[in-house]
């Protein structure tokens, strides 16, 4: 027997509370209305009142419509037969073909016992020297993209999907401009990635609070595979949309703002999400890299600080171009150590007389002499930036590393690059005197 | 003591009861499966209990049951405590992941000491002996340490021993000796006994002064901001700063009996790193495992938020009850500035008026209480134990004006702030040695450090005024002081602490290289040009560090060292 509850003694913002007995904390709830049904979540109970985030929102939602709780958190259906399928911010398919029809898994899961995650130490290529080179990206990292509107945030993450080894690739679209999911679709088309993608998209168009489920969502799937052993890769874009709408609740929730009207557990929220990246011991992983849009390129703004905080380095993206300053990737030193011997070594290196270049600049601007070494570091500059810095640069690690040194040979003596002698006796590239 | 749930609202549990309810004491919420989520009273009126709730609430409903207890959050003391790893609320880690897997499961607790483990007793006192709480009964020996099994410091007024168990074997949960009280009750005493956790645990004749030197083996702290033993002190930052990783290096080389770490709200993955390698290091003073004088107490980020509101506390008991064995004991607390959000968000359920960004009003002093737990006594038994805590801060935007950082430098003796300009330009570790301060006095004399101090301070000062007149518009002198500073900076402050010799520099090495380096900036150099100036500080600059990385007494530590002696005869005109 299904039993409706059609007391509905409040509507404000995204939120209902109807009069309802039985009920469980945070499990979820079907609204319907005269617009169709919408999925809702228990987000208070207060005796015999039930506060309910609708996820379509409360347009057209009259005060005697019928509410009927599912005594059952908010589940994602797991099986193979998710790979290449599209679906909304409420688990409902997107692509125009059938529901899945496989086990439940709720999402929102406890966290990992810390002693059951291993070291990661697994490097992820993704043939942006910017990344492989100077902040490895390692298998099981967690990592945001700072950046702001209009900078290419979602290419660089389509390209990293595409070419990093991930046996699985899902895809989380938060306030997703139509034509930017287009885009995603069509880069893992033709990557032919798509059959093992998985892609949970909420548009710009969609009901705002539906995107709150969108990180959940990917990452209890992601979690599965992972515990199946397979390595995942989530690309979640963008954090700042899912934080919005987490302050649109608690702004209707009447809770106490923290700061610039974010709730005081934005940092909790935020982390229990990101915390989901993990290298399981004893089965597989899930690295996850997230956009993060600052609003007003400001990084003390709530959202990226508490990022910065909780993930492991950051990417910031700039003019079309992965910042080397700023940008960090902690784990790093896991993995660059391994691959070849003067890859730490170049690192350094190049980012240190880049760092000289920009002073150089600045010399230059201001209208001072340029001596013979602020040339050299000005030829070094423009062609670190055509050649290794620039997005559209796409070639694997080695010769990356390569290029770095012919690079270094056209501009300076080997003295000069600070780089050990034994390093450059076994590298450069021309013939030392 | 029982009741009923009549609200849920994130963590916070609002409960109806007919019956006695104490404030702070513990409860379960009873879940329609049968679960039991551990709680926390947290507020009273009337008939309603508040009581925050240790575990993810999902799925209870008002209606529920609710257990209410009489104790307060406590916490299990005795011997096996050193080496484990514990979630805030005392639970073993690896027993949990044993028993439920890669996930955490709530309402899955476990005992927090080793139930069959046996101890090999060895009674301290004889029958007849008169005792106090806190007053040492006998020892187990547990890892390189005398477990001192001590009157239950619970238990007011005096005791007559009437039987303790002879040496030999014993469980903690077998009775080692009985008691007995002015009114002739006899009492029994085990190895293992509780504690709330929220309550200071200090058995002692009187607090001390602390002034004896904590050394960290870390240059920029023990000679220019020192942290003595029972002392207090903090480290804030922004992220990326390297708070962690100073954390991390504190918690290897200090100078203490034993170490305790408490990861609150910070990521999984760098605890992970410090349980995956401390039993892998050797600690250089025992020859043992590191982890066998440590506690890991992890409660990170995505744990649930009431629990990591705990274990600080939980830390802090711990802690003591080691200081109560006459031992030194390092309390490492990352990240405070979580601890405070999950009061912030606790006081924004229950509807408290917010103070500053939201905190709740009484932040200040809890940050102060918790501080407060630190310190130095002398025991009954005489014996001096201590307890020094060092907290790393989060600032909000990397601004130190926020209320945690100020409810913080307020009660502790010494702040290392660390600065993001400092690690943009790898000057690791990167504590502001301007901002920075210490109450205490350490390894150097107080005179040389203010002097160093105050050349740092005027180096700073020629530098802001080279970037608007220039090098051409700054006298030689200024630009020799210049140097100076960016000279001790380079060769002193600065610490590589991924070297094995540069990483951890003991006492008598950093007083040795401090008087050497004074003797170098009491130079007169009398320069007659800036390049020479230049190339002759970098001559030096590159000797210092050189010899930073020569290990002590090795044949390239003595070479350099003359080299310096005459670096310094000839004023670095010829070595």
């Amino acid at each position: 027997m299904r039993k409706y509850y059609d007391d509905i003694s409040r509507i404000a913002g995204n939120v209902v509370t109807v009069k309802a007995g039985g009920v469980g904390y945070d499990e979820l709830a079907v609204l319907t209305s005269d617009r169709g049904e919408s999925l809702a979540q228990v987000i208070r109970l207060e005796s015999n009142s039930v506060s309910l985030q609708v996820f379509a929102g409360t347009q057209g939602v009259a005060n005697n419509d019928r509410v009927r709780f599912m005594h059952k958190p908010m589940q994602v259906p797991f099986s193979d037969a998710l790979l290449g399928r599209v679906f909304d911010g409420s688990g409902r398919p997107r692509d125009g073909r059938g529901v899945v029809e496989a086990d439940m898994v709720d999402i929102g899961s406890p966290a990992v016992n810390p002693v059951k995650r291993r070291m990661p130490d697994k490097m992820v290529q993704t043939g942006i020297p910017m990344i492989d080179i100077f902040n490895s990206l390692v298998e099981s990292q967690k990592l945001p993209i700072f950046s702001v509107a209009g900078e290419p945030y979602n290419e660089l993450l389509a390209r990293v999907g595409l070419q990093a080894n991930a046996d699985i690739i899902i895809l989380g679209g938060m306030g997703l401009r139509h034509d930017d999911y287009l885009k995603f679709r069509n880069a893992f088309e033709e990557g032919g990635v798509l059959g093992r993608a998985i892609m949970f998209i909420h548009t710009a168009a969609d009901p705002v609070v539906e995107c709150l489920l969108v990180p959940d969502l990917c990452l209890a799937v992601g979690e599965q595979f992972a515990l199946q052993g397979k390595s995942v890769l989530v690309l979640l874009t963008d954090m700042t949309a899912f934080s919005d709408a987490l302050k649109e609740i608690a702004i209707v929730m009447e809770q106490i703002p923290s700061n610039r009207g974010y709730p005081g557990d934005l940092y909790t929220q935020l982390a229990k999400r990101y915390e989901k990246a993990v290298d399981f011991d004893g089965a597989g992983s899930m690295t996850v890299l997230a956009c993060v849009t600052m609003p007003g390129d400001d990084v003390t703004h709530p959202v990226p600080d508490n990022t910065g905080y909780i993930t492991e380095g950051q990417f910031y993206l700039r003019n079309g171009r992965i910042e080397p300053f700023g940008s960090l990737s902690r784990l790093k030193q896991q993995v660059n150590g391994k691959t070849r011997d003067d890859h730490r070594a170049i690192m350094d290196a190049c980012i240190q007389l880049y760092a000289l270049c920009r002073e150089s600049r600045e010399k230059r601007d201001m209208g001072f002499e340029m001596s013979e070494w602020d040339t050299k570091l000005l030829a070094y500059g423009a062609l670190f930036e055509d050649k290794i810095m620039d997005l559209s640069v796409n070639i694997p690690l080695f010769e990356a590393l390569d290029r770095c040194w012919t690079i270094l040979a056209d501009c300076f003596e080997p003295a000069e690059t600070g780089i050990r002698r034994a390093i450059i006796e076994k590298h450069w590239p021309k013939p030392l005197t | 003591m029982t009741g009923k749930i009549v609200a849920v609202h994130g963590n916070l549990v609002i409960a109806e009861t007919d019956d006695r309810v104490v404030q702070n004491s513990v409860g379960y919420c009873v879940r329609s499966d049968d679960v039991r989520l551990l709680a926390e009273v947290v507020r009273v009126r009337g008939r309603l209990a508040d009581m925050q709730v240790f575990e993810d609430t999902r799925g209870l409903k008002v209606g529920d049951a609710v257990e209410l207890r009489r104790e307060m959050l406590s916490v299990v003391l005795g011997p096996g405590l050193l080496g484990q790893i514990y979630d805030g609320l005392q639970n073993p880690l690896p027993k949990l992941a044993e028993q439920v897997g890669f996930f955490l499961k709530p309402g899955t607790y476990i005992h927090g000491l080793l139930p069959d483990t046996k101890w090999a007793f060895t009674p301290g006192v004889g029958p007849g002996a008169s005792v106090q709480r806190g007053d040492v009964l006998g020892s187990v020996p547990e890892g390189i340490f005398k477990h001192q099994i001590m009157v239950p410091f619970s238990w007011q007024g005096s005791f007559t021993v009437e039987k303790v168990v002879p040496a030999g074997d014993y469980t903690i949960d077998d009775e080692i000796a009985v008691l007995k009280d002015d009114a002739g009750r006899s009492h029994s005493v085990r190895m293992q006994q509780e504690w709330p956790v929220k309550v200071p645990l200090n058995v002692s004749r009187r607090r001390l002064m602390p002034t004896d030197p904590l050394v960290t083996r870390v240059r920029i702290i023990d000679s220019m901001f020192p942290i003595v033993r029972g002392g207090t002190y903090c480290i804030p930052g922004p992220f990326g700063a390297g708070k962690t990783v100073l954390q991390q290096i504190t918690s290897r080389y200090a100078e203490v009996d034993v170490v305790i770490v408490a990861a609150c709200g910070e990521r999984a993955g760098e605890v992970v790193e410090t349980l995956r390698e401390f039993p892998q290091l050797i600690d250089p003073r025992t020859g043992r495992s590191l982890m066998e004088r440590t506690i890991i107490i992890c409660n990170t980020s995505a744990m649930p938020v009431a629990a990591r509101e705990a274990s600080v506390y939980t830390a802090a008991t711990l802690g003591e009850y080691y200081r109560q064995m006459g031992l030194h004991v390092l309390l490492l607390a990352d990240s405070t500035s979580r601890w405070a959000q999950a009061m912030r968000e606790l006081s924004g359920r229950l509807e408290e008026i917010p103070g500053e960004e939201a905190f709740p009003a009484y932040l200040e002093s809890r940050i102060a209480a918790f501080y407060e737990r630190g310190g130095a006594l002398e025991l009954r038994s005489g014996e001096i134990g201590t307890l020094t805590i060092g907290g790393t801060v989060s600032p909000a935007g990397g601004n130190f004006e926020e209320p945690v950082t100020q409810g913080t430098l307020k009660v502790v003796g010494a702040f290392h702030g660390l600065s993001r300009a400092r690690s943009d330009a790898r000057r690791y570790p990167a504590i502001d040695p301007l901002d920075s301060w210490s109450k205490y006095t350490g390894i150097i004399e107080p005179a040389k450090v203010a002097k160093v101090h105050e050349l740092l301070i005027r180096g700073n000062e020629v530098r802001q005024m080279m970037t608007v007149v220039g090098e051409e518009g700054t006298s030689a002198e200024d630009f020799t002081v210049a140097l100076k500073a960016d000279f001790f900076d380079n060769c002193y402050l600065q610490q590589n602490a991924f070297d094995d010799v540069d990483g951890a520099t003991p006492a008598e090495r950093q007083q040795f290289v401090f008087n050497k380096i004074l003797e170098v900036l009491d130079l007169e150099f009398g320069f007659e040009d800036k390049n020479l100036a230049r190339q002759t500080m970098v001559r030096g600059t590159d000797l210092f560090r050189n010899w930073n990385y020569a290990a002590s007494d090795s044949d390239e530590y003595r070479q350099l060292l003359e080299r310096i002696d005459r670096f310094i005869a000839t004023k670095g005109r010829d070595e």
